[in-house]
């Protein structure tokens, strides 16, 4: 609740920032189909879209033609994208049409990436606003030699992994002391995300302090989460069943919030967006800010490790997440215990939300993608401990950039469902966990 | 405010081929946590592997609408298997973080573009249910008006075999749940150690659970695709599964009626209040600087989250269920 309720307070004084959809980079919002249509300025169906040119970091190509005719061959319309490369076009009804592009309306120096992809075939559903693909600049992606691409994946694996890691920790932790799955924890990466993007953008405060206060801001929401949905529900002696189907609740909530007030576009934070300076690493460069995401994460992950193993509350906090009946008998407060789990779960996550979204940029889906990997680097781990939940993340968030040598970057999340699979075939404990019997 | 629009919406929507679709996927998930105690929360996975197995057997294989039917309801099968296989021989909550994995990999996978030969990518595959539209004893293209409800031969046609879909698994789940095989289901939900020490083969039962209403999920998958003669990834998001939750325990888990009536109710409720919402906009009811039009299309779903929340705190019982009898600890 505290959560909606910073939310609605932080984003109301920016009206209209909902925006149309993108379709040309990030996976657009998904709007399940069922229901009565996308969102849209105009009721009839359209095509839309951005042109953005990859082999000069995504700037906007303007000037091109689109010629777009129906199934019959007749001509319905044509669109020039504008300066900041975006085009849009109604279409008279619903059903197949063909987008040609006219290649000779392309400026000097662009290239399609795929020099046949001139013409595209695609259905509109009535309303439908479509976005179509038409990706310009030579696709870095697969085409270079295996070798070359290792290095730099492997430094990329490594900052996903070690953000994984550190919103992990306090999913698994919660899971541990509470037996809460929480389907909500990723909402929380969201909501540090946006929290420094609100912080950053329009109070015009610098990035590093931002995230500060976006740590510091999700733990609060994290507290106020406990203390006025979880502990009651916990004394009305919930089912484990109801406390899951509360938690997607809320994250269905939270996520819609964000939507509503953040829109479905993806948005830089002010510093750092392009950094110029990086490094050349076999066939890509990395950017200093990757560095620096690697090295802050794992200061902060080693501080929690340090914590957890040696103060001796962060003692208590593993001893109840093992056993929380045994815990409790020796003398430790559970209930404050579980309060500061949440607490630093959430400042955590919220954190990683902002170092994620240097290089990612802000959306108000990312908790949701991060959530999979990080259920299933914590089964690797081992379902409820700390240490187990940052190494398995991080070796999963290895693993994944990695697999991208061998199975297309769109499917890659993939490999961690068959890693969760296999984990739970052969090794249900997981890494670190401890074996019990189950089932 | 347009209320004669808003009012026939709301009515129409009660038979419509979406409402079955969540009435199915609901009436699964009875099966599964309603009488088994499981805890599937990537129904959504199995109601897409039904709609897309028919789907690419159509239009990838150029095989017959039947036997994409057939292969629809078989990758059903294969996923219960695949997910049960590892995760029913742990505790509960294994089976919810792998079916909800699952179902969202699902969706990425037919979204994707490497896929998009085969899965249509975003946009998905149309037009494929041709033969089911030839069997229709209505005009497909001529509109039927029954006093405020209207519909084309198309809506009928599909609404009708759709329905009696829903009335055969209902009988299936009532003559199931009265027999022996039912009466260990629920044993296994009450005290699954109690069975296992009656020599019953929990894994077995929990695993023919599964599938069975991993099918009914599927069904609905296939119902839909037939009557949209699309099908489309993101029908098949994670907040899929929950809108069948939010039905199920709306309408009473471990009842045969529950997943029905709380489908109508609850899948109505959800899509007339978005066009209640989108007429106060429209009329100008709500100024423009609080919500535009973009942003009216979200509200529906800020109130599902906040919907389930408050039904599973104060009413997880729901119409028609017993609180007792769901008293249990999955």
């Amino acid at each position: 609740m505290a959560l909606a309720l910073a939310l609605c307070t932080a984003f109301v004084l920016q009206p209209g920032v909902m925006s149309s959809m993108v379709g040309a980079q990030e996976p657009t919002v998904d709007e399940p189909a069922v229901t009565t249509g996308s969102p849209t300025e105009t009721d009839g169906p359209a095509i839309t879209g951005v042109l953005v040119n990859r082999d000069d970091d995504d700037s906007p190509v303007g000037g091109v033609e689109i010629v777009v005719s129906d199934s019959a061959g007749e001509e319905v319309g044509t669109v020039v994208s504008d300066d900041d490369g975006a085009y849009f076009l109604e279409l008279p009804a619903e059903g197949e049409y063909t987008a040609q592009l006219i290649v000779d309306s392309l400026p000097d120096g662009v290239t399609l990436t795929d020099e046949e992809r001139t013409s595209l075939t695609f259905v509109v559903r009535p309303g439908q606003q479509k976005p179509l693909l038409f990706p310009f600049g030579v696709d870095t992606r697969n085409s270079t030699g295996s070798i070359d691409r290792v290095l730099p994946l492997t430094i990329d694996g490594i900052r996903l992994g070690l953000l994984l890691a550190m919103t992990a920790i306090g999913l698994s932790l919660i899971y541990g002391t509470t037996r809460i799955t929480n389907f909500a924890h990723g909402e929380m990466v969201t909501f540090g995300a946006l929290a420094a993007w609100y912080f950053n953008q329009i109070m015009n405060i610098p990035l590093l302090i931002a995230g500060v206060l976006a740590f510091l801001l999700s733990g609060l929401a994290g507290a106020g989460l406990e203390k006025g949905l979880w502990k009651p529900l916990r004394q009305r002696g919930s089912s484990l069943f109801g406390l899951m189907v509360v938690s997607f609740g809320l994250s269905i909530l939270a996520q819609h919030l964000f939507l509503y007030f953040f829109g479905s576009r993806t948005r830089p934070y002010s510093d750092y967006a392009l950094q110029p300076g990086g490094v050349q690493i076999g066939s890509a460069t990395i950017p200093p800010k990757t560095f620096a995401v690697i090295i802050i994460s794992l200061v902060v992950l080693g501080l929690v490790g340090l914590f957890l193993s040696r103060a001796r509350f962060g003692k208590a906090m593993r001893a109840v997440a093992d056993n929380g009946p045994l815990a409790s008998a020796s003398g430790i407060d559970t209930d404050r215990v579980v309060l500061w789990v949440w607490i630093g779960g959430s400042a955590l996550a919220g954190f990683g939300g902002v170092l994620y979204s240097t290089t990612q940029q802000v959306s108000f889906q990312q908790g949701q993608t991060l959530l999979l990997l990080m259920f299933a680097g914590i089964t690797l781990g081992g379902l409820g401990t700390a240490y187990g939940a940052a190494v398995g993340c991080f070796v999963l968030g290895l693993f994944i950039q990695l697999s991208t040598l061998v199975v297309p970057t769109s499917i890659k999340n993939v490999g961690a469902m068959a890693v969760l699979i296999l984990v739970l075939m052969f090794k249900p404990e997981g890494l670190f966990g401890r074996r019990e019997r189950v089932g | 405010m347009n209320w004669n629009l808003i009012f026939t919406s709301i009515f129409s929507a009660i038979f419509i081929k979406e409402t079955i679709f969540y009435v199915l996927g609901a009436q699964g998930l009875n099966i599964h946590y309603g009488y088994t105690g499981l805890m599937n929360f990537g129904q959504a996975g199995f109601m897409a592997v039904g709609a897309y197995g028919l789907a690419v057997s159509v239009e990838t294989f150029g095989w017959s609408l039947w036997v994409g039917i057939l292969v629809g309801i078989g990758w059903a099968i294969l996923l219960a298997l695949l997910l049960g296989l590892p995760a029913l021989r742990l505790r509960g909550d294994y089976l919810a973080i792998v079916t909800i994995a699952a179902a969202e990999i699902i969706r990425l996978v037919a979204r994707s573009e490497s896929t998009e030969s085969v899965a249509g990518g975003n946009s998905g595959i149309n037009n494929f249910a041709g033969a089911f539209y030839d069997l229709n004893p209505w005009v497909n293209t001529r509109r039927y008006d029954f006093g405020p409800f209207s519909y084309s031969g198309q809506d009928l046609w599909i609404q009708a075999v759709g329905w009696g879909v829903v009335l055969l698994m209902a009988l299936l789940t009532f003559l199931l749940m009265r027999s022996p095989w039912g009466r260990v289901l629920r044993s296994i939900r009450e005290n699954e150690d109690a069975v296992r020490s009656l020599g019953k083969n929990v894994y077995a039962y929990k695993m023919q659970s599964l599938v069975l209403g991993g099918v009914m999920g599927a069904l609905g998958g296939i119902v839909l695709a037939i009557g949209n003669q699309s099908v489309q990834p993101d029908t098949f998001a994670t907040r899929t599964t929950f809108i069948c939750y939010g039905a199920l325990i709306l309408g009473g888990a471990a009842r045969v009626w529950g997943p029905v009536l709380g489908g109508i109710i609850f899948y109505v409720a959800f899509r007339g209040l978005d066009v209640i919402i989108r007429q106060m906009e429209k009329a100008d009811i709500v100024p423009e600087s609080i919500m535009t039009s973009t942003q009216s299309g979200v509200v529906r779903f800020v109130f599902l989250g906040g919907a389930l929340m408050l039904l599973m705190v104060f009413r997880p019982q729901g119409i028609l269920g017993d609180r007792k009898e769901l008293a249990f600890d999955g």
